[in-house]
């Protein structure tokens, strides 16, 4: 049911852990649906130089996580929040639908990381 | 790379001796039951010597035993028969949270045509007692419908303490068998079993075969209408080389059953202490004892289960889980919230059904592979001890 890219991303998930220090970092999803995504950004000069995740969640979420953070990871902010769930699931050549609110979390893990560094960054000013 | 096959409680492989059964009642005997020649008549022999297999299987008489599509088709009718039948008695049913979708469903579907349903509650373990039993009892009561073994946490039910209430208050009574038959001894008659469910590929005959067994005496309402077959009451060309090799898997199934059953229950045990032993915040869920030989389920703690499965996969071990993730919905399974898991502990589980070609080297080649598949998960996972929402109490439960 699952692309190879998607076992590929589960088996050797990229950018796992903690940032210390992150400029950003947001959590999304509740146990009660079985999913939950935190990812961590570093910023510098309005570029994510670094991002890592940490997801309870079945495989798709765990694959979703570690596209997401590839996807994000150079990008600037702007760009980072252009980042769709779509897009997500594309690169991972398709996800069973029953599995495309996997890659809603991890759109909107990304966006929350990126707020929550905007919320520093202006109460810093 | 051989598959370690632990998902044998969704369904087993046809063994060969079936297989050979059933064979040559595709091509050589594949007359219709019905019909008055040779061919035909080769046929019937056929079916009336599986009936009388599954009959010496369960305690029954052969007139008891009909043939149906399987598990869900047998509960089906039981339920939705015998509701009909005597809804001018009364439209009272009895089951428990945590039967099998067949059996929940359709009481669903009766509530909107007019019943009652109660769904007692069961405990932590996924018991209920006889006396639950007794006290849901009502002047409309006419039904009392509760599983042998639960197919997901291997919960035992009391069956033969609730069949002899069910005779005491004259109201009839249903078990979905479906997961005990083949793994515990069933006798209808010292049960007081009115009806019961089975299905053939769960004890290592073919898929879309099973049996409803009605005691002789009770009338229930048919569900498939049309020809003559099963004495009226079952509509429908036999299933003619299914009705074999069910007849042969349930024969050998219940051969030396008891000794069968230790060999599971000593694998069962070996696999869950092993888990214990190496796993730092594991559950049992289900009992430890009272429990189908077969059945592992256990919840581990930080992690969800399909990621579970997944590992497990890719490393040539077949297994299930409870979580939403694998059952489609947003969910997890409701025989775990029925028994007090909290949502995150729920997606956790994970279900091992070991089988009769199961060996002690391949438990402990799963032992071997688990705990770093869950020691890896855990590292990636965002739950641990300080973010997780559940209490510690839950992790104590079931362990020896």
């Amino acid at each position: 049911m699952y692309s190879d890219k998607v076992i590929d991303h589960f088996s050797n998930p990229r950018n796992v852990g903690e940032i210390e220090n992150a400029s950003g970092s947001g959590t999304v999803g509740n146990p009660k649906c079985g999913d939950i995504m935190k990812m961590d950004i570093k910023v510098e000069d309005g570029i994510i130089t670094d991002v890592k995740f940490k997801t309870f969640g079945c495989g798709a979420a765990i694959a979703t996580s570690s596209m997401a953070t590839e996807m994000v990871k150079g990008k600037s902010i702007e760009e980072a929040l252009e980042l769709t769930n779509q897009a997500v699931a594309e690169a991972l050549d398709g996800l069973p639908p029953v599995k495309m609110h996997c890659s809603m979390l991890a759109e909107q893990a990304i966006h929350a990381a990126i707020e929550d560094y905007q919320k520093k960054q202006a109460a810093a000013q | 790379m051989n598959t370690i096959y632990l998902d044998n409680a969704a369904t087993t492989a046809v063994s060969p001796e079936v297989l050979q059964a059933m064979l040559p009642y595709f091509t050589e005997h594949y007359g219709n039951p019905s019909s008055v020649h040779a061919t035909g008549r080769d046929a019937r022999k056929a079916i009336e010597a599986a009936r009388r297999q599954v009959a010496a299987a369960i305690g029954a008489d052969p007139a008891e035993i009909y043939f149906t599509a399987g598990g869900s088709e047998s509960d089906n009718w039981a339920i939705k028969g015998a509701a009909f039948m005597n809804r001018r008695k009364g439209n009272h049913i009895i089951t428990t949270a945590i039967e099998h979708h067949a059996v929940l469903h359709t009481c669903g579907w009766l509530e909107k045509q007019g019943f009652e349903v109660t769904y007692l509650p069961v405990d932590a373990e996924g018991r209920v007692t006889p006396e639950q039993v007794e006290a849901a009892i009502t002047d409309k009561t006419i039904l009392i419908t509760i599983m042998a073994a639960n197919n997901e946490i291997g919960t035992l039910e009391p069956i033969a303490e609730i069949g002899k209430i069910a005779k005491a208050h004259k109201i009839l009574f249903h078990t979905d068998a479906v997961q005990a038959v083949g793994a515990i001894p069933l006798d209808v008659k010292a049960m007081n079993i009115d009806m019961l469910s089975m299905s053939a590929h769960k004890f290592h005959g073919p898929k879309g075969i099973g049996v409803l067994y009605i005691r002789k005496g009770v009338r229930i309402d048919t569900l498939i209408h049309g020809g003559a077959q099963e004495r009226g009451q079952r509509a429908g060309t036999e299933n003619l080389a299914g009705i074999v090799g069910l007849g042969k898997a349930i024969e050998i199934a219940t051969t030396d059953l008891p000794a069968k059953a230790a060999r599971l229950s000593a694998l069962r045990d070996r696999l869950i202490d092993g888990i214990l032993e190496r796993v730092p915040d594991v559950r049992v869920n289900g009992p430890r004892e009272g429990r189908l030989p077969n059945n592992a389920n256990v919840s581990v703690r930080y992690i969800e289960g399909e990621s579970m499965l997944l590992r497990l996969d890719l490393a040539g071990i077949a297994a299930s889980s409870g979580s939403a993730c694998t059952s489609g919905s947003l969910d997890p399974s409701h025989v775990l919230l029925a028994i007090g898991l909290p949502h995150e502990v729920a997606h956790g589980s994970l279900r091992m059904t070991l089988g009769s070609e199961t060996t002690e080297a391949e438990i402990d080649r799963v032992l071997e592979v688990l705990p770093g598949i869950i020691s890896d998960l855990r590292s990636m996972s965002v739950l641990n001890k300080d973010t997780s929402t559940v209490t510690d109490e839950v992790f104590y439960h079931g362990k020896k």
